[in-house]
């Protein structure tokens, strides 16, 4: 049985396909606004403080989704709270606070003596995907894309000139915990897909190579869902037919795609480079 | 009239240190004022708390006789170049259009007037033709008149320049000065901060001296003579002295 055959007829694999395409769209989404603010390592950060909350949903007995968006925005104020109120630089108290939220997040759920779950959270099933999930992923993306589409304007000069931005009195502070939100249901929404570990890959790499190919954010945007899934479908089919690890998998595929981008890219690509040196040599001589 | 800004004993301190130390001044509209001073002297520091974006220790700062935050859409701030990311993809006239952002609701997209407008203030600064290009591609002098574009879209009545001519070409100081020029004449306010003493003769009408402290404010002739500038200077820069003179 070919690949669209099984798609046609197991249930699982499409609730798995609709899911990573859906994560692809949304990680790229909101991974350009990651890229363009330097905020790579935060968005690491954010996904890895997503686990105690998972746990203690678990514990609770409550859809994971609340406890993983506390966990992750508490961090996320926690990091901004060290790096303004001591002399502790910004990636230093990114490192402290995510390493000790992960580390929480493992505590608890060795606590419940249920090292599945915890391997499923960290690397992702994207073919054990229940209906439940594959619904919240969908509001979440329905979320996410709203407000990107409604706030584009005030994420466009916040992540571009912040200081224009306060002084024409927008709330950029609020803005940027709106952002980080959004990034934590974006991981909510990437579990199953990728898990905890690898889903920063899903928000900088596609960003990052669409960021190659365009000087436009808009057309970045775009480009990068684009390439988030393509990532995730392709990389579900070889990680099927192969029978390999399906989140990993749709990392590599987006590491192969950023790297044909990295040396083809017509407008930023390291042979573009290459040539254009040469010719002014050439040109010289 | 009443006054555009005035600042009344002003204290401002940044990272914990005073940078700004019981500064007062008032000025009026339909004025281009520069603020000059040594490094380290509290230029960009008195430029951002008047704009509100650092709270200040002590003393009152007032925009058109009221609180900053009242009047917040009508100033426009031009950035030192150093601080844009020029990699950030945007094209020159999408920058432009940002001054329109301010006036538009939440929600709101920029319309076809507002694209016009970011248009004719691109054409004002002789950057129409570059409109499609993305800002990383052009050169200094180029980068910083699409800034000026874009604090045109503001239609503010204030303007704050951070060291608007800093590594720019001749021609594009000339066509900037021009235009806060023409600001002026219009009733504008102009505050930039700058650090050529050579051209503050030429380009304000009056200057406001800081080292920490406010060293002089007053009308350029004042302001430049070589006691006070070499109070501000405190002996940094010997030649200082022999230019003025000079000049």
């Amino acid at each position: 049985m070919n690949f669209l055959e099984a798609v046609m007829h197991y249930e699982f694999l499409q609730k798995a396909l609709l899911t990573s395409i859906m994560v692809g769209i949304i990680c790229g989404v909101i991974g350009c606004f990651i890229i363009l603010r330097g905020m790579a390592l935060m968005g690491d950060a954010i996904s890895h403080a997503v686990l105690p909350g998972v746990a203690l949903s678990y514990f609770l007995g409550i859809n994971f989704f609340f406890g993983a968006v506390f966990t992750g925005v508490l961090t996320a104020i926690g990091i901004g709270y060290i790096s303004q109120n001591s002399r502790i630089k910004n990636d230093s108290s990114i490192g402290i606070m995510f390493t000790a939220a992960f580390a929480l997040g493992i505590v608890l759920i060795t606590l419940m003596k249920s090292s599945t779950d915890l391997y499923h959270i960290l690397f992702g099933n994207v073919l054990a995907v229940r209906p439940s999930d594959m619904w919240m992923t969908l509001i979440i993306g329905v979320i996410v894309l709203t407000s990107v589409y409604l706030f584009y304007k005030e994420l466009l000069v916040t992540s571009f000139d912040e200081t224009m931005a306060q002084a024409y009195g927008l709330p950029t502070k609020l803005i940027h915990y709106f952002l980080m939100t959004l990034l934590t249901m974006v991981t909510v929404a990437s579990l199953q897909t990728v898990g905890i570990v690898l889903v920063v890959a899903m928000l900088i790499t596609p960003a990052a190579t669409a960021y190659l190919l365009t000087n436009r954010l808009s057309f970045m945007l775009f480009i990068s869902s684009g390439f988030g899934s393509i990532s995730a479908v392709l990389g579900l089919y070889i990680s099927y037919k192969a029978n390999l690890a399906s989140g990993a998998t749709i990392v590599l595929v987006a590491t192969g795609l950023f790297i044909i981008t990295l040396i083809f890219s017509p407008k930023h690509g390291v042979l573009r480079k290459l040539i254009n040196s040469r010719k002014k040599r050439v040109s010289y001589s | 009239m009443g006054t555009s800004i005035s600042v009344d004993q002003l204290h401002v301190s940044y990272y914990g240190k005073e940078a700004v130390r019981d500064v007062s001044f008032s000025i009026m509209p339909g004025s281009l004022v520069g603020i000059i001073g040594p490094n380290g002297a509290g230029k960009s520091t008195l430029l951002k708390s008047i704009l509100g974006l650092i709270p200040s220790d002590k003393g009152t700062v007032k925009v058109q006789g009221g609180e900053v935050k009242l009047a917040r859409k009508k100033l426009a701030y031009v950035p030192q170049r150093s601080n844009i990311d020029w990699d950030f993809p945007i094209s020159v006239i999408d920058t432009a259009l940002i001054g329109t952002y301010p006036k538009l609701r939440m929600f709101r997209r920029p319309k076809k007037s507002d694209k016009q407008l970011a248009m004719e203030c691109l054409e004002k600064v002789g950057m129409s033709e570059f409109k499609n290009r993305q800002i990383g591609e052009l050169s200094g002098g180029q980068q910083q008149r699409v800034f000026l574009a874009r604090a045109l879209a503001q239609q503010a009545e204030i303007f704050f320049l951070d060291e608007p001519f800093v590594g720019i070409d001749i021609s594009s100081e000339e066509t900037i000065i021009k235009i806060l020029k023409e600001l002026r004449d219009q009733g504008k306010t102009i505050l930039v901060v700058h650090h050529d003493l050579s051209k503050a003769n030429d380009y304000f009408q009056q200057l406001i001296l800081l080292n920490q402290e406010l060293v002089k404010f007053g009308n350029v002739d004042e302001v430049m003579t070589p006691e006070t500038i070499s109070r501000a200077y405190q002996g940094q820069l010997s030649f200082l002295k022999e230019l003025v003179v000079s000049s």
